[in-house]
């Protein structure tokens, strides 16, 4: 009951109002496309202005505490999707999130050995210690309709060899999909594939030492979550991991609720 | 090796008292209902094309750090930013065997959804960047994959360090904090689509700082 424990509340800043007022009341800027003199900072100054008007001063005390040292609850992975931005959907204030961004929300397993998500892990399990993974997926993403898309190399003439690279991260995922919903529309499998993924990270995020060691010992959660702005709802689950039972029945699910 | 090394926080660390786990996930609930109610509800107008598909003009390359949030600091709606956080927002010059993420999104971002803006944003207190100032030459990773990672903006560093050896720490950090920021935007350029873009007008490249 979360109104009769307010302790609860009192970790970060407890009011959301601020970020989501700053949403609805935004007046949306048009941009006059036939000016050839566009300059690309005075759309962010004014922006920029208006947060520090805002949120910062309003704020101001929260701001000088977190200077000091940041302490998150969470580290976020989310996608590059510009729709999708973990804090404004979740009403993350500063401080609650060491967030990492990128295509398709793909954590790869340790052996595929240095990338920006592996040191973003190394940082926020060891040295920010953060009690909390979340890796939130889409809907419509369009780095898993790209994996679910892919061809053989031989008969993909498509430069776009990043892409490829990246996506295919996720082969799991696709073919754990193809498995299971091999018989539905394209867009369905798709959808399948995007939930599918963010499991398939979360069991990566077991292969670094360091993680699988301190969810061991229970002083780390492992959380997927699914964000359709199709319908604007918010899928989530926790991972359970019993190292010492066999094969597929060391991992569960738990938890599992749609806030909608 | 320490998990902890003793560059990264000028204070001994102590694991503060945090929320039970349903205690945090609950927040995130209030958070998302907040959102959906007094946001996504009251403007169906505008979140109703951004279903079919996004079409940002920028694409922001921010750090991971909780405190930087990009759609914060900028006001950034839905739609509007392809948004990539890591640590020290550092983006590495084109390497297909080690970079695929960034080239992905680099890639996706200018030629699949054609932004018009690349936007790199260090900020203040930055520890990556404090990492990068740290680093000994020759000496052992301790942090193995953040320090592997942040010294991608090692020109920078060398920079830094010839000219402002005078300058104590802190004030060391604020100049590479800037400095790495165009060490990334120069890294951008070594990517074809960009450079290409670049010379063609149809993209700007912006380099910022937060200072909060």
């Amino acid at each position: 009951n979360l109104t009769s424990d307010f302790s609860c509340a009192t970790k970060a800043s407890e009011d959301h109002s601020g970020l989501t007022r700053q949403l609805l009341d935004f007046q949306h800027d048009t941009v006059d496309e036939t000016d050839g003199g566009y300059d690309p900072f005075s759309q962010l100054k004014e922006r920029f202005t208006d947060f520090k008007q805002r949120n910062y001063v309003e704020n101001f005390t929260n701001y000088q505490k977190l200077a000091e040292q940041q302490t998150p609850e969470f580290m976020v992975v989310a996608c590059a999707d510009s729709r999708v931005c973990p804090t404004s959907i979740l009403g993350l204030q500063p401080g609650d999130a060491f967030t990492v961004r990128n295509v398709a929300n793909l954590v790869p397993p340790y052996e595929h050995g240095a990338s920006e998500t592996t040191a973003a892990l190394e940082f926020a399990v060891n040295s920010l210690q953060v009690p909390n993974v979340l890796v939130v997926g889409h809907s419509r993403c369009g780095g898993i309709q790209a994996l679910m898309s892919m061809k053989s190399k031989k008969d993909d003439r498509s430069s776009r060899t990043f892409i490829r690279d990246w996506v295919s991260l996720g082969k799991s995922a696709r073919l754990s999909t193809e498995a299971a919903a091999g018989n539905l529309s394209f867009e369905s499998q798709c959808r399948h594939c995007e939930k599918e993924s963010i499991n398939s990270s979360l069991l990566n995020l077991l292969t670094y030492p360091w993680i699988e060691e301190r969810v061991k010992e229970g002083n780390l959660n492992l959380h997927g979550g699914y964000y359709n702005f199709i319908d604007c709802t918010f899928e989530k689950w926790t991972l359970v991991y019993r190292p010492g039972l066999e094969g597929g029945s060391k991992y569960a699910i738990k938890n599992r609720s749609t806030w909608s | 090796p320490s998990i902890h090394p003793s560059h990264l926080f000028p204070f001994p660390f102590r694991r503060p008292p945090f929320d039970s786990m349903d205690a945090a996930v609950e927040r995130l609930k209030t958070g998302f209902e907040k959102f959906k109610t007094e946001v996504y509800d009251k403007k169906p107008d505008f979140f109703e094309p951004l279903k079919a598909g996004q079409a940002p003009k920028y694409m922001v390359f921010a750090c991971a750090d909780s405190r930087v949030c990009p759609s914060v600091t900028l006001g950034l709606e839905p739609g509007e930013a392809f948004t990539i956080r890591n640590i020290a927002n550092m983006v590495p010059s084109y390497c297909k065997n080690k970079y695929a993420g960034v080239g992905s999104a680099i890639e996706y971002a200018v030629c699949a959804l054609k932004v018009e803006v690349i936007v790199v944003i260090g900020h203040s207190r930055c520890g990556g960047i404090k990492a990068l100032l740290s680093l000994k030459d020759g000496a052992d990773d301790s942090f193995h994959f953040v320090e592997d990672w942040v010294r991608i903006g090692f020109p920078a560093k060398k920079k830094v360090q010839t000219e402002c050896a005078s300058m104590p720490f802190d004030d060391q950090c604020t100049v590479l904090e800037k400095e790495a920021v165009n060490v990334s935007l120069q890294n951008l350029l070594t990517y074809p689509f960009v450079k290409e873009g670049v010379s063609n007008g149809t993209l700007k490249l912006v380099g910022g700082h937060y200072d909060f």
